[in-house]
């Protein structure tokens, strides 16, 4: 490794069109192109019984008004089920138009094409839809108590049922000299990236081929998605993702609606629509048409010892899946394994039931499914340690897995399909590191502190563990062009994570290339066809992984020749700056772009660099040019497939002050000790923890889906929607700890969700501390704390046993059933 | 249709436009200039922030006929004549102040009215003067620190 990259700070590529509004997302690409529009349904559930299109159709400017009718072949048939699973026993997906039934707010049901998108709108207000409304299924209660069903051939609501199980939990907990038990209920949110969807498509009818362009996650398989639907052979489709203004999960989902759609337009329309046919996603369409995420509820039974060790762990969960399951039951299969963290659990089961609702559909956003099984756990572990007044940390740490156990076997099926085994990590030595960044120790002399000037201050903690670089696969090409650029490509897609930048830093390592020599491209599907997609932070792990292994292979082949060329020995040779050399004797050497040229055999010279590859200045005339077993070009491809993911892991720590008259949380410090292996540029690392802390702040005390009883979304708008402005949102203190993962040659482990994960879990548990009462339900406004402190007053709500908080021994209070068996404990969180 | 005319980063532009016509869009696709993006319908997210007459607007709720006769600036016409970054650019990419970067035309175009008011921020002017702009991706806090290493930029003082 010459230039050694990896590992450094370097500022990014990417950011040279995009601070000089030269980037290019979705909306910017297609001026000429028609717009299209929707009518979405008003209603949460309803038959619609009839589709009037005449007054829509004469505004000036419309080419085409289509519904469910107008669709045919493939397009007539559901979307499709992109992960099925057998314990997914009802599954259901949308039609692109409703047919004859809608199942949220939102759904589409025509679609108006049009010359500009104000025509466009203008017309879908005059397309009159009749409908029959139906009871709405909303809030997992009433999913649950099945008293209407979404669909009437799932009458119970549940599309799935899935229970994992290690060892004999009933007696674990029978035999255990401790058991708890606990009510957890988590709320909606969703990715809200700050460009919504978007989808371009062009036919071109001279080639008989599909260009389409969308705002995704994963243009591969949205350009097989959109050959299926259309009847289309692969290569006659491409699809780009062009920038995108963030992703956060729910651009994972596809084909959406509007993706096919569109393109079947573009095809259908080709002779009125030259320029093809666009349609953007406006915000109110984003928040009811989208997807959301998070909401469940919980049941724990734990049973421990009296050191707080788990002895025992039901968890039982009824996760919201909105009105279709178009992505599977990946959420909660994440929840019910990630859920179980650093720690041993002793007996494990985790049953969950995936229950349909007449909502937007529910799919990963960042973090996805983690937040609500650390939430589960965490909760669970702030538990034990009051119960057995234990510090919060101590009963953590008796629960770790211990460094020397890795690789650990948890005994269950993670969402991919494989083993649940722990590469990595070492929790101990994570946990001091937080511990020692937040000062947890002297934490109850700053709350004394606090306590003596009138405020309330608590500290909470949670941890993490979070399967990362999910296979199947992905790919990497590099080229060494004949000017010495070279260019990368891999299929997955970018939404801000500065692949351009990462991939670039690793392949100018592995080649001995400058960084400013390498371009990379991601998301093209006719520069990489083979690809899975960004999601489950898996692009550095994976593209990372395969664009090294590719590089690597051009580096050999780049020996091979100018060892040829250099009459040396490949093996006394290095690289460096782009200059192939021989180790020692500098002098001797040849560039890699003389290189390129050399290994690509020509009859042409089409400059004067290529001169030197003719016919007539080159070869072995007693050789074929090409020898069997080469190809010409400087490039390779290689693909890096892992047996099973990657864990990372983390631990937060946050100190939050609540007002007392107001009940207002700030958060005052924000602490993060994070373990994705060796950082490739600890700067992106960094700014993704930022961001991911952002949302996790954001859900915890700011965002919620607010559905009222007729599954009306009440606020769908930023105005309503509580996503944090710069005023809101703490300054994180970050600190490292760098496991490498045995598993793949790089040794990362990924890092784009972690920052999010443990973020209700972290802040509940400080929020608990300052307050000395039990949180149970996040997020929480403050007029919800408020009540907490009227309830808790009341005795509706139990207290903590420890001492925390400005307030009378909580022991005293109505409502707290005191635990005999416990060891009596009076003194604060005690430190060792 | 209206007629209207305005400089848009130095160039002149004369159009006839619907009177609905929002500034942003005419910006977007009637002069071309696509650096300046929506992320909203409610006037919440500052993504579209351009400067009209040397003060920041957001040109989602504006209508392309109030600009009548204005000088607006866009992201695009931020650079120097010959190319070099605005002193906030440099300061966004030296911070890592941007990731997906559609947020980031808007928040610099405010941050830049920012410091035209208040050359030397705290923390807390500079969280509280880009209130109006949503970020998704960057949690703010490198957003904070490009404004204030570009305030010091700005003021001369060497860092
Ligand atoms: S697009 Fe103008 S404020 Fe959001
Ligand atoms: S960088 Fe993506 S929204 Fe700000």
């Amino acid at each position: 490794m010459s230039t050694a990259m990896f590992g450094a700070p370097v500022r990014r590529h990417e950011d040279a069109r995009l601070l000089t509004g030269a980037g290019r997302y979705l909306d910017d690409l297609g001026h000429r192109a028609l717009a299209a529009a929707f009518v979405r349904s008003p209603h949460a559930h309803a038959r619609v019984s009839d589709i009037d299109v005449t007054a829509a159709a004469e505004v000036d400017g419309v080419v085409a008004i289509f519904t469910y009718e107008d669709l045919t072949g493939r397009m007539a048939e559901p979307l499709p089920l992109l992960i099925p699973h057998p314990a997914l026993h009802a599954p259901r997906t949308a039609y692109p138009l409703a047919r004859g039934e809608v199942n949220h707010v939102g759904e589409p049901v025509v679609m108006v094409v049009a010359r500009d998108r104000y025509l466009a709108e203008d017309a879908a207000a005059r397309v009159v839809v009749s409908y029959d409304p139906l009871p709405a299924v909303v809030g997992l209660p009433a999913a649950r108590s099945a008293r209407h069903a979404v669909h009437p051939d799932v009458p119970d609501n549940v599309a799935a049922h899935l229970v994992q199980a290690v060892g004999e939990v009933d007696t674990a907990i029978a035999a255990a000299p401790h058991v708890l038990e606990l009510d957890l209920e988590i709320e909606r949110s969703a990715s809200t990236p700050l460009e919504g969807k978007g989808v371009y498509a062009r036919w071109n009818s001279d080639e008989g081929s599909l260009r389409v362009y969308t705002s995704t996650q994963a243009s591969t398989s949205v350009r097989a998605a959109v050959a299926a639907k259309l009847g289309l052979p692969l290569v006659k489709v491409d699809c780009i993702a062009p920038d995108v203004g963030g992703g956060f999960g729910v651009k994972i989902v596809h084909p959406w609606p509007e993706e096919v759609l569109v393109a079947w337009a573009a095809q259908r329309l080709a002779a009125l629509a030259p320029e093809g046919i666009k349609w953007t996603e406006d915000r109110w369409e984003h928040f009811v048409s989208s997807a959301h995420e998070r909401g469940q509820l919980q049941h724990v039974r734990v049973g421990f010892d009296s050191d707080g060790r788990l002895l025992g762990l039901d968890v039982t969960i009824w996760h919201d899946n909105g009105a279709y399951t178009p992505y599977g039951i990946i959420v909660p299969i994440i929840t019910s394994t990630q859920l179980l963290g650093p720690y041993k659990p002793g007996a494990y089961r985790c049953e969950f039931f995936s229950l349909y609702t007449n909502t937007v559909i529910v799919t990963p956003y960042r973090g996805a499914g983690r937040p609500q099984g650390v939430f589960a756990m965490e909760r669970t572990m702030d538990a034990i340690a009051d119960h057995l007044g234990l510090d919060r940390a101590e009963v953590r740490a008796v629960n770790f897995i211990a460094a020397e156990e890795m690789p650990y076997d948890q005994g269950l099926i993670f969402q991919d399909g494989r083993p649940l085994i722990y590469d990595s990590g070492d929790f101990a030595a994570t946990l001091d590191k937080l511990k020692a960044l937040v000062g947890w120790s002297d934490f109850q002399a700053y709350r004394e502190q606090a306590r003596a000037a009138g405020r309330r201050v608590g500290i909470g903690l949670a941890c993490y563990v979070e399967g990362t670089g999910v296979g199947p696969y992905e790919g990497g090409h590099v080229q060494v062009e004949t000017s010495g650029k070279v260019m990368v490509a891999t299929g997955l897609t970018s939404q801000g994570q500065g692949h351009q930048t990462v991939l670039a830093q690793i392949v100018a390592d592995e080649l001995g290339v400058d960084f400013d020599d390498v371009e990379v491209t991601t998301g093209d599907t006719r520069r990489f066809g083979y690809a899975v997609g960004t999601f489950a932070s898996r692009a550095a792990v994976m593209s990372g992984n395969a664009v090294a292994l590719a590089a690597r292979k051009v580096r050999q082949k780049a020996l091979r020749i100018a060892g040829e060329a250099l009459e040396a020995d490949p093996s006394d040779l290095e690289i460096v700056s782009g200059v192939v050399r021989v180790k020692g004797a500098p002098a001797s050497a040849i560039p890699l772009s003389t290189v390129a040229v050399l290994s690509n055999p020509l009859r042409y010279a089409f400059d004067e660099a290529a001169k030197a590859a003719t016919q007539f200045a080159v070869g072995d005339t007693s050789k074929p040019p090409v020898a069997e077993d080469d190809e010409p070009g400087l490039e390779a491809r290689d693909f890096y497939s892992p047996t099973q993911s990657t864990f990372a892991n983390g631990m937060h720590a946050v100190i939050v002050e609540t007002d007392p008259d107001t009940a207002e949380v700030r958060v005052l410090r924000y602490c993060v000790v994070h373990d994705c292996g060796p950082l490739i540029n600890p700067m992106i690392v960094e700014g993704q923890v930022h961001g991911g802390v952002a949302q996790g702040v954001a859900g915890a005390l700011y965002e919620r889906m607010v559905y009222d009883d007729a599954g009306q979304l009440l606020n769908a708008s930023f105005m309503d929607f509580l996503m944090p402005y710069a005023s809101e949102i703490p300054t994180v203190e970050i600190d490292h700890l760098e496991t490498p993962s045995p598993l793949n040659p790089l040794g990362i482990k990924g890092a784009g969700e972690a920052g999010v994960i443990p973020g209700s879990a972290v802040i509940a548990s400080a929020i608990e501390d300052a307050e000395g009462f039990v949180i149970r339900r996040m997020p929480i406004s403050p007029s919800e704390l408020f009540e907490l402190r009227a309830s808790y007053a009341a005795g509706r709500v139990p207290g903590l046993r420890r001492t925390s908080g400005e307030r009378t021994d909580p022991r005293t209070r109505p409502g707290h059933s005191p635990d005999n068996d416990s060891p009596d404990n009076d003194s604060p969180d005690k430190e060792t | 249709m209206t007629r209207i005319s305005m400089s848009v980063d130095g160039v002149r532009y004369s159009d006839d436009v619907e009177p609905r016509t929002l500034l942003v869009h005419y910006l977007r696709e009637r002069v071309g200039k696509t650096g300046t993006v929506v992320g909203c319908d409610t006037s919440n997210c500052g993504a579209c922030t351009v400067q009209l007459d040397g003060q920041a607007v957001k040109s989602c709720s504006v209508l392309a006929v109030q600009a009548d006769g204005a000088q607006i600036t866009t992201i695009e016409g931020l650079a120097g004549p010959d190319g070099a970054l605005h002193p906030m650019q440099q300061a966004f990419h030296a911070q890592h102040g941007l990731q997906c970067g559609f947020c980031t035309p808007g928040m610099i175009m405010t941050a830049v009215d920012l410091l035209a008011e208040n050359p030397d921020p705290s923390e807390a002017e500079i969280r509280e003067g880009i209130e109006g702009n949503l970020c998704r991706c960057t949690g703010y806090q490198n957003i904070v620190r490009a404004v204030q290493s570009a305030a010091e930029q700005m003021r001369g003082v060497r860092s």
